[in-house]
């Protein structure tokens, strides 16, 4: 293996060293990079077909029913008419904010309409509910069969434990990293940085299955099947605010994987995700001596 | 470890990956899943998985979670009709339903013709339920009605009987006169919760709720509960029905199974 590091070592190098000095690893293993890019296409059209779902009933409630005769009203996105013309609101905790263009009121087909997101952001670009949960329930398949094959080579592979599971030593460099990050100053080590298997570990063990297992609670078949699974989630119109926000968590975690690919390094960053590839640091960096084994 | 600098490189590779799913989608080039397109064809054949791992894995006979008398705290939100505008629906309802009669025929032994009072006769059953609609909103109303085992059962259905088709005396689609109907399967159709609804919340059921006759279907949405309940008829396939998908909305591009 050394061997076919020391032959890959090459001139492609976007650092002041001499390409020489920074070793190229095999860092990501053939299973991890497609579960990555099949997560990536089917959250794609999740988030797009989710929000066409959302503008049907573009309010969120705590609890178990919708309060039309009360108030559990968490968010509410919709239009009301103003002498000026019609305004777009989005109300959260009853305190509202204009958000013409974008939330509530925007244009489709160049005309103002009442709408939750607007029809960029959603599958189909019109109103289409019923196409919206086709295209839904279709990736929501995708994402939960690649995420058992995943958890499942994961656990065999070595990869969630050596990887992603956060060690005495991870807390111990934590401040040390978040410090580093804030500075945009990257280590390219095999391992992933305290900040990083948080932030994976985060995603994938917290937020993936609680936006599934809130996924299943809106079906009422599946309440009746696995009983107080509404409850242990505060109800279903809770479970359906919580499917929202930890949507909105993978939207801002989204964001924020770009732009730290980008940071650290796009070329890179994105050929350890395609062929496995990865240009760490050189061994002498006080950050750990890089593991070469594969 | 290299300082973090923003190269045009660096730039234009990011922005080319972040805009790239937005322009994806502004650009309307995944609006062509129209009904019996070859693509939605494949993507709706995950409902089909789903309604055959949930009959296959789950508990066919699991009720769904009933409520108390204090989780009631509104009247139950109508959707779809809320006031027929039929003149054979006014006039039945003219005189409170008293020469309204539900049909049960098809692939029966026994057709039957019952009204209201009969119905109210047999056995019934009161439940306090959660009705989640399509559109994702929920309410707990209580409902009274006869079992539709018991009226099932009455009528005998054939071996070859698979589906319980309900037709509406609503129109619900006034550019082509199309009236309401739904279907359901008979593992559904002998859930013991599954009722045929003249009470609601302690009183006759309303006209804007389905008076005089609903189904409810505890563990389906909202739109398989079809309301202003006229005929039942027990099919063999319902491919000859409406446009052929079992129901109304079926017809107009939601899944024929609704516990999803």
């Amino acid at each position: 293996m050394i061997d076919k590091i020391e032959q890959r070592r090459s001139a492609l190098d976007e650092g002041g060293l001499p390409a020489s000095a920074k070793p190229l690893i095999y860092r990501q293993v053939l299973w991890t990079r497609i579960t990555h890019w099949i997560w990536a296409v089917a959250m794609f059209f999740l988030l797009l077909s989710g929000l066409q779902i959302f503008n049907a009933h573009p309010t969120l409630y705590i609890g178990n029913q919708s309060g039309f005769g009360f108030s559990n009203e968490v968010l509410a996105m919709g239009s009301h008419d103003t002498p000026a013309g019609p305004v777009g609101y989005t109300r959260i905790f009853g305190k509202s904010f204009n958000t013409t263009g974008v939330l509530g009121l925007s244009a489709v087909d160049d005309t103002s309409t009442e709408r939750g997101f607007p029809s960029w952001a959603t599958i189909p670009s019109y109103q289409d509910l019923g196409t919206g949960r086709v295209v839904h329930f279709f990736f929501a398949w995708m994402l939960v069969i690649t995420f058992v094959c995943w958890f499942v080579g994961g656990l065999i592979n070595g990869h969630i434990w050596r990887d992603l599971i956060p060690k005495g030593s991870d807390l111990r460099n934590l401040p040390r990293d978040v410090a580093d990050h804030a500075k945009f100053r990257f280590h390219h080590a095999r391992d992933y940085s305290p900040l990083q298997k948080l932030a994976y570990g985060g995603v994938l063990f917290v937020v993936l299955p609680l936006i599934i297992l809130t996924g299943l609670t809106m079906s009422p078949a599946i309440d009746a099947a696995v009983p107080h699974l509404a409850d242990i989630l505060g109800g279903r119109q809770t479970a359906r605010t919580i499917h929202f926000c930890m949507m909105l968590l993978l939207v801002g975690f989204f964001v924020v994987h770009v732009l730290m690919v980008v940071a650290a390094g796009p070329f890179n960053e994105l050929r350890s995700i395609i062929t496995g590839w990865y240009r760490i640091d050189p061994p002498t960096q006080p950050q750990g001596t890089p593991r070469q084994e594969v | 470890m290299s300082k973090f600098k923003l190269s045009r490189r660096s730039f234009l590779t990011g922005a080319a990956i972040g805009s790239s799913g937005l322009l994806l989608a502004s650009c309307n080039v995944l609006d062509g899943l129209d009904r019996d397109s070859g693509v939605r064809n494949v993507l709706e054949s995950a409902n089909n998985l789903t309604y055959r791992i949930q009959r296959t894995l789950a508990d066919r006979n699991a009720l769904a979670e009933e409520f108390s008398e204090q989780d009631i705290r509104q009247p139950q939100r109508p959707n779809g009709s809320t006031d027929p505008d039929d003149e054979d629906y006014k006039q039945l309802a003219s005189d409170n339903f008293a020469k309204w009669k539900l049909e049960v025929g098809g692939l029966v032994e026994t057709p039957l013709s019952l009204s209201l009072a009969q119905l109210q006769a047999m056995p019934s059953r009161t439940q306090v339920t959660r009705h989640d609609c399509v559109e994702g909103w929920s309410c707990i109303a209580k409902w009274t009605g006869v079992p539709l085992s018991v009226v099932l059962d009455e009528a005998k259905p054939k071996p070859a009987a698979r589906y319980v088709v309900f037709y509406c005396m609503d129109t619900i689609d006034q550019d082509d006169g199309t009236k309401y109907y739904g279907s359901i399967d008979l593992i559904d159709a002998r859930h013991p919760q599954t009722i045929l609804a003249y009470g609601m919340n302690g009183k006759p059921l309303p006209i804007e709720n389905g008076a005089p006759l609903r189904v409810r279907v505890e563990r389906q949405l909202g739109y398989k509960m079809p309301k202003y309940l006229g005929k039942i008829e027990l099919v063999d396939t319902f491919a000859q029905i409406g446009m052929g998908h079992g129901g109304y909305w079926e017809d107009n591009g939601y899944e024929w199974y609704g516990g999803i």
